[in-house]
This record gives C-alpha cells, sequence and structure tokens, in this order.
C-alpha cells in the first residue's frame, strides 16, 4: 500500500520526496532489510506465498505441522482485522480479542449439545459475523464522540468485562425460572463443537481447516487491497494522520472509523468462529491480555499500516514461539539476535569485533572474580548438550542461587538499558558489552527456565522500543509527521 | 438500614482508593493528554514495596516498631519508590514520544504495563502476598456508629485517603509547580512561552500521580486484599471509569468519581450480585459517556482525536 501514497499526492513534501534516498542511507542489517524490501514487487510476493502455502497443504501431513500452520491461518485473520482497525483507521482497539472470543463461544453455542443446537454451518458462520459486527456496533458507540484514548481503555474494559461474563454465566437464574442454567460452561468451556460442514462435506481432519483458512485469508487478502486502494481506503489513511484535517475537508470521521471498527470486529469474529471449528471447543483462558498484546506486536512489527509487514509479523509472533518451545534453538536465536542488535547498534564490522572480544573478555574476568571469592557455582551442565551450550558453560558464571543473582542481574539489565537510552556518545561503546553480558548472565541463569514470562517481557520491551526507534515497524515507511 | 450502612462505609473505603488511582490518570491527561494505562502497575508496586517494608521490619507478628510508625513507613517509601517509578516511567517511555502520532504513547504504555506486570512475575513468583493485617492492628479495634461497624483499618485509609486528596488540592490550587501544571492544562504552548520549564512539571505531574497509586495499593494492601504481579489491571480500569465520571482531567471530579464508583460497586454487590459488579461499572462507564461525555465536573470536551 505504501507506494502508491506518494503517487497518490497525499502530503508530498521534501520529506516524501527525499524518501527513497533515507532509506537507502540506513547501513548494517536494518539497510539489507530496506533493500531486499525495495527489489521485489508486492504481486510477485504474493504469489509466492500462495504457491508455497499451496505446496504446504498438498505435501505436508504431519498433523502437529498442520495444526501450527492453522493456528498461523488463524492469527494472521486477526492481525489482517487489526491491521485494518490500527493500521488504516488509527484506532487503538484493545478489545479485539474479545470479538474473536465471541466468534469462538457463538460457534460453540450453536453448533454443540451445550443449548442443544446444531445450526448448519452456512447458517451459523454467517449469523456469527453478523452478530459480532454489530456487537463492535454497540461497544463503539459511546466513544464515538471520543474516538482516541477513549476507544483504547473502553476496549480494553470490555475485553476484561467478556472474560468475566463468560466466566460466571455458567449459573444463570432467569427471573420466572427457580434453577439455574449452564450458558457457557464457566472455565469449564464447551466441549465436543460439530466441526465445519460445508462443500457437502464435514471437516474431520485440521488439513480440511487449512483449505479452508487458505480461501478465506486469499479472499481477505484481496479485499483488504482493493479497499486499501477505494475511496474509503484513502478516506482511512487521511483520517488515520489528520482527523481534523480530514473533517474540515468533508469526510464523515466518525462514520469512517466506526467502519473501520465493525469490520475489524467482523473479522474477529470469523476467525473465532473458525478456531472454535478446529479445536473442536472452547476455553475462556485463550481470549485473554496475552494474546493481545501478540497480536499488536505482530502487527506493529511488521509495521502498521503495511499488509505485508502484518503477513510476515504474523508469522514470527505464531511460528517463533513453537520453534523456541526448543530451548537449544532459543539459546541460539537469543545470541543471534543479540550479536545483531550490537551489530545494528555499532554499526560496522569493526565495532561489532571489538565488542564481541570485550564481551568475552568481560565473561571471563566475571569468572576469575567468582572462583576468587569462593562463590559456589554449579559447574556442570544443567542444559542439554548442543554446540552453544557447550561453548557458554566455559565461560559463563552459573551461581548455585541462581534466581537471586538472576534477579538482581535483571533489575541491572534493565537499569543499564535505560541508561544507556540516555547516555553520552563517549561513554555508550563502554557500555555495549557490559550490558550483552548482563543479558546473557539474566537469559542463562533466569529467563531460559521462565519462558512464558519471557516471551511477555520481550514483547512489552519491543512495544515500547519500537514506537521510540521505529514506530513505522520494519517494513512500514516513514509517515509524514503532522507539526 | 445497619446493612445499607455497612454498605456505604465500605464503598467509600474503596471510593478513597479508586479516587487516588484516578487522580493519577487525571493528572497525566491534563498536563499531556495522554492515557498512562501503566498507572495500575504502578498501584501493584506500591503494594508490593509497602509489603516488603513491611517483611524488612520485622513482618505482620513481630515488628520491631509501633505498628502506626510501621504504616507510616509502609506509606512514605512505597509513595516515594512509585514517585521515581512514574519520573521514570515519563522519563524512558512517554517523552520521546511526545511530538510523535496520538496513537504511539498508547502502545508504549502498554508496553509498560506488559513489563511491569512480567517484571513482578520474574522477582517475585506468582504467589499471592497479603499484609496480614489482622495480626498487628486486631479486627475487633474500631467503633460503631449505631449498628454500622467501622474496624480501625477502614477507618485510617478513608482517612489517609481524604487527607491526601486535601493535600494534593492544596498542591495544585497554591504551590508554583501546581499553578504551572493548571497553566499547562489550559494552554500548553502559552505556558512554554511563559518561560514554565514543561520537563520539570511533567515529572512533578508523574511522581505525585504515581506517588498516589503507590499509597493507594498499600491501603488495598491493609484492607486485606491479596498482593500479586496482576491486581493492578482491574483498580486501573476502575480508576480510569472514575475519572471519566468525574471529568477527566478535573481533580476534584476525579475526587467525586471515585467515590461515587466505590459506593455504587459496594451496592450493587451487596444487593445485585458479586459475580457481575464490574460488569455494572462498565455499564456505568458506557452510560456516563454516552450521556455525559465530558464527565460530572469536565467543562471543555475533548477535542483531540
Amino acid at each position: 500500500m505504501s507506494e502508491d501514497t506518494s503517487k497518490l499526492g497525499i502530503g508530498t513534501d521534501e520529506w516524501v520526496a527525499q524518501h527513497e534516498k533515507r532509506l537507502q542511507r540506513r547501513s548494517g542489517a536494518l539497510g539489507i532489510v530496506d533493500l531486499l524490501n525495495q527489489r521485489v514487487s508486492n504481486k510477485v510476493r504474493y504469489s509466492a506465498l500462495g504457491v508455497a502455502a499451496i505446496v504446504f497443504g498438498l505435501f505436508v501431513h504431519n498433523l502437529y505441522l498442520l495444526r501450527i500452520a492453522s493456528n498461523l491461518g488463524v492469527f494472521l485473520m486477526m492481525t489482517l482485522g487489526i491491521n485494518i482497525v490500527m493500521g488504516f483507521a488509527g484506532l487503538l482497539d484493545l478489545g479485539f480479542v474479545a470479538f474473536y472470543g465471541f466468534g469462538a463461544y457463538a460457534y460453540a453455542l450453536t453448533s454443540s449439545s451445550q443449548l442443544n443446537q446444531h445450526w448448519p454451518t452456512y447458517l451459523s458462520v454467517p449469523a456469527i459475523v453478523i452478530a459480532t459486527a454489530f456487537l463492535g456496533y454497540l461497544v463503539s458507540l459511546p466513544s464515538r464522540r471520543l474516538f482516541g484514548d477513549y476507544l483504547a481503555i473502553v476496549t480494553l474494559f470490555f475485553g476484561q468485562i467478556f472474560i468475566q461474563l463468560v466466566l460466571s454465566s455458567d449459573s444463570i437464574t432467569f427471573p420466572g425460572h427457580t434453577d439455574s442454567t449452564d450458558i457457557t460452561g464457566g472455565s469449564n468451556g464447551i466441549p465436543g463443537l460439530d466441526p465445519f460442514k460445508l462443500f457437502g462435506r464435514a471437516f474431520k481432519s485440521t488439513s480440511d481447516y487449512y483449505w479452508l483458512l487458505l480461501i478465506v485469508i486469499t479472499l481477505l487478502l484481496i479485499a483488504v487491497v482493493r479497499v486499501n486502494r477505494t475511496r474509503v481506503g484513502r478516506a482511512w489513511r487521511t483520517v488515520r494522520e489528520d482527523p481534523l484535517a480530514s473533517q474540515s475537508m468533508g469526510i464523515k470521521v466518525n462514520n469512517l472509523k466506526t467502519l473501520a471498527f465493525v469490520v475489524g470486529a467482523a473479522i474477529a469474529g470469523l476467525a473465532g468462529a473458525i478456531f472454535a471449528g478446529i479445536q473442536s471447543a472452547v476455553f475462556i483462558n485463550g481470549f485473554d491480555i496475552p494474546l493481545l498484546t501478540l497480536i499488536y506486536a505482530a502487527v506493529i512489527l511488521g509495521g502498521s499500516g503495511s499488509i505485508p509487514g502484518s503477513i510476515i509479523g504474523a508469522f514470527v509472533m505464531s511460528v517463533l514461539p513453537e520453534i523456541l518451545r526448543v530451548q537449544n534453538y532459543s539459546e541460539f536465536l537469543f545470541l543471534a539476535v543479540l550479536v545483531i542488535t550490537i551489530g545494528v547498534i555499532g554499526k560496522n564490522w569493526k565495532k561489532l569485533a571489538i565488542n564481541i572480544v570485550s564481551l568475552i573478555a568481560i565473561g571471563y574476568f566475571v569468572k576469575a572474580l567468582f572462583s576468587l571469592s569462593h562463590m559456589t557455582t554449579t559447574p556442570t551442565k544443567t542444559w542439554a548438550i548442543a554446540p552453544v551450550s557447550k561453548a557458554l558453560q566455559y565461560w559463563l558464571v552459573l551461581p548455585a542461587n541462581r534466581i537471586v543473582w538472576g534477579n538482581m542481574a535483571f533489575i541491572a539489565l534493565v537499569a543499564l538499558v535505560a541508561y544507556y537510552s540516555i547516555a553520552h556518545e563517549k561513554i555508550k561503546p563502554w557500555l555495549l558489552p557490559i550490558i550483552a553480558y548482563i543479558a546473557i548472565f539474566v537469559w542463562e541463569d533466569r529467563l531460559v527456565a521462565d519462558a512464558s514470562t519471557t516471551r511477555q517481557l520481550i514483547i512489552g520491551a519491543m512495544l515500547v522500543v519500537m514506537m521510540i526507534v521505529r514506530p513505522q515497524g520494519f517494513l512500514g515507511k516513514t509517515r509524514v509527521e503532522v507539526l | 438500614m445497619g446493612y445499607l450502612g455497612q454498605q456505604l462505609v465500605n464503598g467509600l473505603t474503596l471510593g478513597g482508593i479508586y479516587a487516588l488511582i484516578a487522580l493519577g490518570y487525571s493528572l497525566v491527561y491534563g498536563v499531556l493528554q495522554i492515557l498512562n494505562f501503566a498507572h495500575g502497575d504502578v498501584y501493584m508496586v506500591g503494594a508490593f514495596i509497602g509489603y516488603f517494608v513491611e517483611i524488612a521490619l520485622g513482618g505482620p507478628s513481630h515488628t520491631k516498631v509501633p505498628v502506626p510508625v510501621m504504616i507510616f513507613i509502609m506509606f512514605a517509601v512505597s509513595m516515594i519508590g512509585t514517585g521515581l517509578l512514574g519520573i521514570v516511567i515519563e522519563r524512558f517511555a512517554y517523552r520521546p514520544l511526545r511530538k510523535s502520532s496520538r496513537i504511539a504513547p498508547l502502545i508504549s504504555a502498554l508496553g509498560v504495563s506488559i513489563l511491569l506486570q512480567n517484571a513482578a512475575l520474574l522477582l517475585f513468583s506468582a504467589n499471592i502476598r497479603t499484609y496480614d493485617t489482622s495480626s498487628f492492628i486486631p479486627s475487633t479495634a474500631g467503633f460503631s456508629i449505631g449498628s454500622v461497624n467501622i474496624d480501625s483499618v477502614r477507618f485510617a485509609v478513608l482517612i489517609l485517603a481524604m487527607l491526601l486528596m486535601f493535600t494534593l488540592s492544596k498542591w495544585v490550587n497554591k504551590t508554583q509547580v501546581g499553578r504551572a501544571m493548571r497553566a499547562i492544562a489550559v494552554d500548553r504552548d502559552a505556558a512554554v512561552m511563559m518561560g514554565i520549564d514543561i520537563d520539570r512539571v511533567i515529572r512533578w505531574t508523574f511522581f505525585v500521580g504515581a506517588a498516589l497509586a503507590g499509597a493507594a495499593g498499600v491501603m488495598n494492601g491493609l484492607l486485606l486484599r491479596g498482593v500479586s504481579n496482576g491486581m493492578g489491571f482491574i483498580p486501573g480500569l476502575k480508576g480510569f471509569t472514575a475519572a471519566v465520571i468525574g471529568g477527566i482531567g478535573s481533580i476534584p471530579g476525579a475526587m467525586a468519581g471515585g467515590l461515587l464508583l466505590g459506593v455504587v460497586e459496594s451496592l450493587t454487590q451487596g444487593y445485585l450480585s458479586t459475580n457481575f459488579s464490574d460488569f455494572y461499572t462498565f455499564i456505568l462507564l458506557i452510560a456516563v459517556m454516552l450521556l455525559r461525555p465530558n464527565g460530572l465536573f469536565g467543562k471543555k470536551a475533548i477535542v483531540k482525536a
């Protein structure tokens, strides 16, 4: 979408005119990403992706891989939805996961023995999409006049209320009845949902859902790309950049925002229904804040407002956690990311080499300090044997009381990183290897054992850092700032 | 009658806590026009600091100092600690974004909130801790008016909340920083041109707002509620609701909104249903936003979108 911005001439000023030059000036790892990004056209990329997805579906029969692919598909639908709401229209919808959950629960209630409803799929799924869209409309009503910050927190509250309502709707006493009815199953969820029945066949396997998702996502992508080029799409972007100016140009700002919000909710509802079908059960704890932050992290990482960005973001955020379940991979990836970060910050290979050498030196120095002061350490391996771990073992200190040392180092790490961001240019090169050492120390001593917390910590830090350093994401393009 | 009175007293205590949280939202919104999502988590950190001070002073049962002194130190350390945390959050998560789009500080705030919650989880584990107030202040201590019992902890919390709010309004109205803060809220550019050091005022705003949240966290702990890493989420939303009810940006509004919300919540819990009490709060928020979007005390509409 981004290249037609300049073609359309919205906000073409000096800043925009120098855009390409500025991109090329960027050096280091980010420069390579930018370069790759410029060389290939979007059509080629989408077709390659489509072919890859079809090949995957035809030749892969591993249930585990199909599961991951289907989860990725559902996740991708949601990032595309968020991309419309946040990327195109500039609204922060923190109740998005609740719409997703609503879709899933609506499917569960209309296709299970819970309420003894077994609607045919071609009836229930459209009904769910319409119902979710209507719910989205209702939620957007109170904040219509104050779209912006209010919408964010009202939707956040809405998400929480949704969870509480589902949790406590397992024993509702209707007026005029004496006994209580179990609607949502509370924390037990609703198991045993009917599979989808479409095109004259019941969806028995995950691979059926995979193909369904592939069709749905293709249609969704075409729709999103096309809508983005229409009058509405352009109006959305205008509203996002400057609501006041667009209002004075005669654009109905509030209607457009509501539309974006409702479309986002509808997509979430559809994703929820498909997800419920795949799982053939729904549980409320899947629709909470961690999923929300994961989706936002994906969209922001890829570049809010950029469709390729949301696709890549979804890949990274949905498939990466699966890979990182294996500790050796996560260890390796962590070190790789660390080295790349040092490289990006240092900007050239010479500085990178100096940093890594001093990092290694610091490691041996600290190890010497520990053994001189006769601190008890756990010398032998406690992790699985991998080349990386084995090399680290001779270098890194692993104190006997890991939790205490790890916590202290964690606090020191946060303080040092914060200090680094405001430190004088002369001090920064000295700080870098120290920070890197403490990061590895904290990782090995504390974070590796606590994977889910670590993931959330990284996402939180990433959101803050991205907003400051590169708010447009890795694939988004710099916006024209309204001053 | 006795039941109603009891609910009202409970509601006012709860409302005092909500009001203190709401003040933080309102102060920051008045100066920077951003919603500080991480505010609820600052409240959580305040409760944790209070807990660790209590442990450091000999734990609930073997206190090394007289109980009032201990409670005073708990409040003081927690308020200073969270106040400093507020300054740090502003410095690193909001200040770099002061000139960026409207959505960027919101996302950054979301990131800070996730960071604080999970850092607390990492450092303090998922165990729920309690101040165990009843072991140093017997729950029977207190007095009663008619059939309404007011135990001493509840009374102390209520008085302290009122005292803090009174001090705050004096501070905002009488001191130089307070005047500068109001000036910025009215017209930031004009205030800068008058020579007001905006960074200094914003630092103070975050310090005071966060310190009030820290005090609210300690109060929550004293009232025998669990202290855990996720405890700030719902009170954060409630504090926001209170601020909106009163009119965001308005200081008396935040106080009134907090007290009102506390009483409403206590009454719905007492007479309707405990499970759905947050739901009623949400409905109240929606109703206020539909019927009176500027809140009870708000004057001008918020035009920035």
